[in-house]
């Protein structure tokens, strides 16, 4: 499974340039948001957590469909099943590698992104400790999708309509956290809601990918 | 020993082939041959454990090769109609993954494929034949005892055929065991030959 993320990583690393591209597609919708709505910050604070929810779910979900799309397509997926690794591990090592590549980085720039849209400052906390187990869920979803769909013509569009009511309980429970953080209440039973499903994701999304994959390579 | 037993596969509704049986001893080889469509590469991969039979068995050692098909893709080193190379990663590193599941060096696997000199090279750099050399590589990294080719001299040169010839030559040596699905002659003495027809 080390070996299978090493390799993940190296690819991403030398697809820089895919891998900028969800980060840049995150700040890009983030920044033009406030030229639709207008610049007042009362209104801009309150929907902060929601664009920058709606915004990181989107980026994450640009480059899904090539997670496996692109191994599909010139063997290598063939060469992934036979390496001694289950198809759940190969899956695991591929959610990992998405969530490092693409989860983590957006969770990071969320907090800047965040300052610009002039969220209250109660919320940080609630918005980026949902976007933590948030982030995940939403590379396990996409992870278990991409395999679901590979091999599949017109993949990319049957991606989004597969992931995106999945990812819909993490969008609610991820703004609802930081919207009780930023009017003075508690955001512990949302956050608690999104570590469940973290719970019940991490060992079945890799599961279901992982019989998605091998059900692709017959 | 590999064996398989009556071996069927059904592709949409269309019979492929049925009822195949052979075997491949330790340093053994098995050369597939028929016409386009008829089923070879299929064969390959059932015997990859990628696909499942419609009926038959693949046998490892007399047991069922692919009741538990991960630990069987470790006894296979495949190479198939695609080279599964990354044109964005070196030379090197495209050996990198199966070099650290094997725990051998890469150097000398580039060196029996003849390309050492172009170690740093992007793989998109490289001409068709020099992919398929390194796929090649790639199979001759791994520790698998069973090697499974799909049509190894597509696109290669008469000095990289001869290569080809010394290297499963000494994975037979070492008991290795080769399946080569090809249309022109092999350098492989003494093979067997199954001629897939029609059912």
């Amino acid at each position: 499974m080390i070996a299978i993320l090493t390799r993940e990583l190296r690819l991403s690393v030398r697809h820089g340039a895919d891998t900028l591209a969800s980060l840049l597609f995150f700040f890009l919708i983030v920044s033009l948001i406030p030229f639709a709505i207008g610049p007042a910050p009362e209104t801009l604070g309150r929907m902060a957590p929601g664009i920058i929810w709606v915004s990181a779910l989107l980026s994450a979900f640009l480059s899904l469909d090539r997670l496996f799309g692109a191994d599909f397509e010139d063997g290598s997926l063939d060469q992934l099943l036979l390496s001694g690794v289950s198809g759940m591990g190969i899956a695991a090592a591929k959610t990992l590698a998405h969530w490092l590549v693409t989860g983590l980085p957006l969770l990071i720039a969320a907090a800047p992104l965040a300052a610009m849209l002039r969220m209250p400052e109660d919320a940080y906390p609630a918005l980026l400790m949902g976007l933590l187990p948030g982030t995940a869920l939403l590379s396990l979803f996409g992870t278990a999708g991409a395999a679901i769909v590979v091999g599949a013509r017109r993949a990319g569009m049957l991606l989004p309509l597969l992931v995106l009511p999945l990812a819909m309980p993490v969008l609610i429970f991820g703004v609802a956290a930081a919207d009780a953080a930023a009017t003075g209440m508690s955001p512990r039973p949302h956050l608690l809601l999104l570590a469940a499903l973290l719970c019940a994701a991490a060992p079945l999304c890799p599961l279901a990918a992982g019989i998605a994959l091998r059900g692709a390579s017959e | 020993m590999l064996r398989a037993e009556g071996l069927t596969a059904i592709r949409g509704e269309r019979l492929v082939f049925r009822d195949l049986s052979f075997s491949v001893p330790k340093g053994g080889a098995l050369i597939l041959a028929g016409r386009n469509g008829a089923g070879k590469s299929t064969l390959l991969r059932l015997l990859a454990g990628l696909a499942r039979p419609d009926m038959g068995r693949v046998l490892w050692e007399e047991t069922d090769a692919l009741a538990d098909r991960a630990a069987h893709g470790r006894r296979v080193a495949l190479l198939g109609h695609q080279d599964a190379l990354k044109p964005g990663l070196t030379v090197t590193e495209n050996l990198a993954f199966v070099a650290r599941l094997s725990g051998r060096k890469i150097r000398p696997a580039l060196e029996a494929a003849g390309l050492e000199e172009l170690a740093d090279l992007p793989a998109r750099m490289l001409s068709a034949g020099q992919k398929r050399r390194l796929a090649l590589a790639r199979v001759a990294l791994s520790s698998a005892p069973l090697w499974l080719l799909d049509e190894p001299t597509l696109g290669l040169d008469d000095a990289a055929v001869e290569r080809l010839g010394k290297l499963l030559t000494r994975h037979r040596d070492h008991g290795g065991m080769i399946v080569a699905a090809t249309h022109i002659a092999l350098p492989l003495p003494g093979a067997e030959s199954l001629r897939l027809l029609p059912p």
